[in-house]
């Protein structure tokens, strides 16, 4: 059991990333640069960006490429990577108002200040295997800008930026600023556990942070039938703003320029004795990159998990603990460790309770002999008695 | 794009940046004060997966020194592939001395086991624990059972220990048994099995409990007592290895481990490794057995 087990222990984890190792490269394929997949695989890129709370889009396409793409491992690794980064700065409030968009929607009116800019979307797209990919070649991509190339700058300074449609309904008193009671403090989860009630920064952060399918399924159940949810989208906006820190000598620095998804979700609030006014409220969402399942679906969870009800999604708890990607994926993924101890205290017990089982049947057994003895005892000694 | 510069980075000396390893050790300390309390804590992302003793290193690396030896063991073995990977990362990041021998070192990190041979003042164990609220079988919700440690109401606690006897004619607790600290907070002793639980009490040893997933630390501190929750009437039992011999010493009165062969049969050897190890090698080390109470 002892050097020789250990050895064999090492050589096989050695072994074992050596194979992952090969089978990433060992079709001998062309290599997939970090720019291609930085670009081409955006959507992966901003879905680990988000998931795993770090706004590096080169870091994240090198975390995909080492684990082949697959995104909770790639997660992981830029969550691992970012605990090892030191605090400088906590950034100054960013006012999406002044974000540059490239898409801009509202489900709630048929125009809007700014109007609708479908941009970029899927959404109206047959999805049908498009073929032609498995052809293409670089001429046919610079055959396609040429005729469609739209510098992304120029595009986003013709945008400009614009109020919001729910400054609107702010403005006519019809929606309701949150109440004075709610917890208003700004936490920060990644230094200190996250403690129930959580206040709504807490809530909001472990959202941005969730995986992505943990919290649309969530969203959705409580759409379906499991709350009452079913918001409007006050406003969706994808588009690029501008991050400032306060220097030590108190002087603000643009430190650059992210791509987010904002999601503001209109619902109404609980009606409340004194009033008669069913008035709205918002349900926010804001994560990284251009991912709008994930800041819808926050935004939903945010309105339900401040419903007192009781329904999966109302809660905080079962949300922000069950939706966490990498605590998830890390401690289902852990049944796979050895765990011979404590099964074999299971198996005390349980060797046990089938001894005490069978101590009693037999114990039934012997009862129901004896019964029968003195029947036929009886039985015997009834001629006798004739 | 990407400059060599940007990706070329040297880590902290055992990877947690300092301010972080202050915050852990003072929640270790708060840990101590308070015996069985369990302290949120940080807890920052590992490169290594939740569930798989995230919580473990951060309690050894925050309290690790070059001068430190360090042993690890999961399910009572230093071979196990988990504990292969961790000792190698601990090395990389502190370049601190390893050991298999029990006696030799000073912080043991342990997955599921507290070693056989007896541990001293000189030395502290940290356990990898995965669900540290002792509570959560019977309150799902984390914001109840905090009010209920509060204010110590453990009756539901003591309700299910009640029907489990009365279901199955014993208190069917495998590994994890409930323990209370100090006459204040049940806790629970990570998921070691029965036969260790009654080591705990009156040790020597500072024995960290540290649960990485859901940030919470929990201490056991040296000379305290603990004990794990019985009737008057129904007691307490470790596990038994009745007349039960390991197969490569022959020696008994230790945890073992229950082996099939290929073939078919059964047999069994001592769980940890490096006692086994010592046993063959000369005399049996210091060790605390537990007896049974008669039933």
């Amino acid at each position: 059991m002892g050097y020789v087990a250990i050895k064999g222990g090492e050589d096989a984890i050695e072994n074992a990333s050596r194979l992952t190792e090969y089978e990433r490269v060992q079709s001998r394929s062309k290599v997939l640069e970090i720019e291609q997949i930085r670009t081409q695989l955006g959507a992966l890129v901003d879905k680990i960006m988000g998931e795993g709370s770090l706004y590096a889009p080169e870091h994240a396409a090198l975390a995909l490429k080492q684990v082949q793409g697959c995104p909770l491992e790639g997660a992981f690794i830029l969550r691992a990577y970012r605990a090892t980064l030191n605090r400088s700065y906590y950034s100054q409030i960013v006012d999406t108002r002044n974000m540059r968009v490239t898409r801009r929607i509202s489900s709630a009116f048929r125009e809007m200040p700014g109007g609708q800019i479908l941009g970029p979307t899927r959404d109206y797209s047959v999805r049908l295997l498009n073929t032609d990919l498995t052809t293409e070649d670089s001429e046919d991509i610079r055959s396609f800008l040429e005729e469609f190339d739209i510098p992304e700058d120029e595009f986003l300074e013709a945008q400009g930026s614009w109020s919001k449609v729910i400054d609107i309904l702010i403005e006519q008193g019809m929606m309701q600023a949150v109440d004075d009671e709610e917890d208003q403090r700004v936490v920060d989860i990644t230094r200190e556990a996250i403690k129930f009630p959580a206040p709504r920064s807490a809530a909001l952060q472990a959202l941005a942070r969730a995986e992505t399918g943990g919290i649309c399924s969530l969203a959705y159940s409580s759409m379906r039938g499991f709350g009452s949810a079913h918001p409007t989208i006050g406003e969706l906006r994808v588009g690029y703003t501008r991050v400032t820190v306060k220097d030590r000598r108190g002087r603000m620095r643009c430190i650059g320029t992210i791509k987010v998804t904002e999601a503001e979700v209109i619902s109404k609030v609980k009606q409340r004795k004194q009033d008669p006014v069913p008035y709205m409220t918002l349900g926010y969402g804001l994560c990284f990159g251009h991912n709008e399942t994930k800041a819808i679906c926050m935004g939903i969870l945010d309105r339900s998990m401040r419903i007192d009800d009781e329904h999966p999604a109302n809660s905080q708890e079962f949300v922000l603990y069950h939706t966490e990607g990498v605590e998830s994926y890390g401690f289902t993924n852990h049944l796979k460790l050895p765990h011979y101890v404590t099964f074999q205290s299971g198996l005390d017990n349980l060797r046990k309770a089938m001894q005490r089982k069978e101590d009693k049947t037999q114990n039934g057994k012997e009862e129901k002999r004896k019964t029968y003895t003195v029947g036929t005892a009886e039985a015997e000694d009834v001629p006798e008695l004739l | 794009m990407i400059t060599t510069e940007k990706f070329s980075r040297s880590y902290n000396y055992a990877f947690i940046d300092e301010t972080t390893k202050k915050e852990i050790r003072r929640k270790i300390l708060k840990g101590v004060a308070i015996p069985g309390y369990q302290v949120p804590y940080s807890s920052p992302e590992m490169p290594i997966s939740r569930g798989w003793g995230t919580g473990g290193l951060h309690a050894s690396l925050s309290l690790i020194g070059p001068n430190d030896t360090f042993k690890i063991i999961d399910q009572g073995s230093d071979a196990s592939v988990n504990a292969c990977n961790l000792r190698n990362f601990v090395k990389r990041m502190t370049g601190c001395k390893t050991t298999f021998d029990t006696a030799e070192a000073t912080i043991v990190q342990t997955r599921h086991r507290i070693t056989e041979e007896v541990l001293t003042d000189k030395q502290i164990i940290v356990f990898q624990v995965p669900q540290p609220e002792v509570l959560r079988g019977v309150e799902r919700f984390e914001f109840k059972t905090r009010q209920m440690h509060a204010e110590a109401d453990y009756a539901k606690m003591w309700v299910s220990l009640y029907e489990s006897y009365v279901k199955f004619g014993a208190i069917m607790r495998g590994a994890g048994y409930p323990v209370k600290v100090n006459k204040r907070y049940i806790m629970t002793p990570s998921p070691i099995p029965r036969w260790d639980v009654p080591n705990l009490s009156h040790s020597d040893t500072l024995h960290v409990f540290a649960a990485g997933r859901e940030k919470r630390i929990h201490c056991v501190p040296p000379h305290t007592l603990v004990e794990p929750l019985e009737f008057e009437d129904i007691k307490f039992r470790v596990e038994e290895f009745e007349g039960i011999r390991c197969s490569v010493t022959g020696e008994g009165d230790a945890f073992m481990d229950e082996i099939y062969e290929t073939e078919g049969s059964r047999k069994h050897v001592i769980n940890d490794s490096n006692f086994l190890d010592k046993l063959r090698e000369g005399p049996r080390p210091h060790q605390r057995l537990f007896t049974n109470p008669q039933s």
